[in-house]
């Protein structure tokens, strides 16, 4: 069946099969490879994306469920110059990332959390990323570049 | 996964009209199904997504009842569940933000997994699941793990929740499924209290009777003191054995009385 969306503002469109995911759609199809696949069982949030501003798994919907919406992606996060954003400039700035695989996935949910609460406790941005898992951090400096991000002071972050 | 015909309609009438065929099934948030059909526990020839009915969606609140839409998600009812806090509260905590999303209340009752958190909602609040052919008590809805009083292609349209005069839910989470270990709501109304408890019984969701009876008489944790939840039902897993979570029964109950009275 053809789907059509919104992808990063860009109007794309392909043929898909019922159990296409929206995750293969987006990396095999549109060639979109920043979005990964850590655990393809629902668990590790590595696949993250925003559908019509929503968070969700990209491993955990089918591409036909996308079909009219706006979807964005890590490629889509970076300033129009190409510049990273503040909140991926956060993660480089305070270790935030080792081996990387996990931050798309993190940016894209901590994207929202700073939308929806910006200024979040770092509780709330402990809560908020409770789906997302990284192998390599700890998580200690993910969250103190959220909270970067979000303007606040980082020296009071407790370390787990 | 192998594959199947998506459709997605619009009506309630058209998707039960779809479902007729065997090999069709409905499809909601996907938060259980997609992962199960990957696993090809599950192969259905035809999805048919509930998620374009607008019918089924919503929130709405009269004569002391909130009633919520077949398909509306975990992240609206944590956000919009205002009139029964200790709903909104429960389904703020299922999973995570990506899964409160997509997941939906009737994907969860339906799945009744057994350490699901909306299955305690709707025991403890004596709750009416609602279906596209009747009513059906939540007391005879439940029955026995994964196991559901449904119909082949029988759809939950909404759920009809009494709204209690206090309610609390305590949830002691496995941290890597982020489901219950062993999860208690307590449910206080005019005429007694009710006591669901998931994620600790064989069995699924259960109403632990002892314990509503002295709560309805004496609502304090004190009232729990002399009781116990028998370990011979229990689960037990690598994470908890039948004694560590007929215990978490307990101390779980007691929280939450506590933290109403
Ligand atoms: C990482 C992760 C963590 C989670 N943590 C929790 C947790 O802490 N607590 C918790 O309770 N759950 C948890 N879940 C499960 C989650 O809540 C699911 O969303 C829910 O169990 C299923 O709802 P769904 O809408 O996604 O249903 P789907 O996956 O779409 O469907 C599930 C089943 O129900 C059937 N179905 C769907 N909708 C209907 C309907 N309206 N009428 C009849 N049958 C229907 C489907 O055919 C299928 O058999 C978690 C899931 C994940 C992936
Ligand atoms: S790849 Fe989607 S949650 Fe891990
Ligand atoms: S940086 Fe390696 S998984 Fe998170």
């Amino acid at each position: 069946m053809k789907v059509q969306m919104r992808v990063n503002g860009r109007q794309v469109s392909g043929e898909v099969e019922g159990r296409t995911l929206l995750v293969t759609f987006l990396r095999d199809g549109q060639g979109l490879t920043g979005t990964h696949t850590g655990c393809d069982t629902s668990q590790c949030g590595a696949c993250t994306v925003h559908v019509d501003g929503l968070q969700v798994k990209s491993c955990s919907m089918f591409a036909a469920e996308a079909d009219g919406a706006e979807v964005t992606t890590i490629e889509g996060m970076a300033n129009a110059d190409g510049s990273l954003s503040v909140l991926q400039q956060a993660f480089q700035d305070h270790h935030g990332l080792q081996c990387g695989f996990c931050t798309p996935g993190m940016v894209m949910a901590a994207a929202t959390l700073l939308e929806q609460t910006p200024e979040p406790t770092e509780a709330q941005v402990r809560h908020h990323l409770q789906g997302n898992i990284c192998r390599c951090t700890g998580y200690h400096n993910i969250i103190k570049a959220v909270m970067a991000a979000s303007g606040q002071q980082v020296t009071q972050v407790a370390a787990e | 996964m192998y594959n199947f015909d998506f459709v997605k309609p619009s009506t309630v009438e058209e998707a039960v009209a779809a479902l007729q065929d065997d090999e069709a099934q409905p499809l909601s948030g996907g938060q259980t199904l997609i992962p199960s059909m990957k696993q090809r526990l599950n192969a259905p020839g035809t999805l048919v997504s509930l998620l374009g009915i607008e019918a089924l969606k919503g929130i709405s609140v009269s004569d002391g009842v909130m009633t919520i839409g077949g398909t509306t998600t975990h992240a609206t009812v944590a956000a919009q569940a205002d009139a029964y806090p200790a709903l909104a509260y429960l389904a703020g905590q299922i999973g995570d933000p990506a899964v409160r999303n997509r997941g939906t209340i009737g994907g969860s009752l339906a799945n009744n997994d057994p350490a699901a958190c909306y299955p305690a909602a709707a025991l403890a609040s004596g709750a009416t699941i609602v279906t596209n052919t009747r009513e059906i008590a939540a007391d005879d809805f439940f029955q026995g793990m994964f196991t559901t009083d449904l119909e082949e292609g029988e759809i939950i349209t909404a759920v009809k929740f009494p709204i209690p005069e206090a309610a609390n839910y305590q949830k002691f989470e496995q941290p890597a499924s982020r489901f219950a270990l062993t999860a208690v709501f307590v449910a206080k109304y005019a005429d007694g209290v009710r006591v669901a408890i998931t994620g600790a019984s064989e069995e699924g969701v259960f109403r632990w009777a002892e314990a509503e009876d002295a709560l309805s008489n004496s609502f304090s944790a004190e009232a729990l003191s002399a009781l116990a939840v028998p370990a011979n039902d229990m689960i037990t897993d690598l994470h908890g054995t039948a004694e560590y979570r007929a215990h978490l029964c307990k101390v779980l109950t007691g929280r939450a009385v506590s933290a109403i009275s």
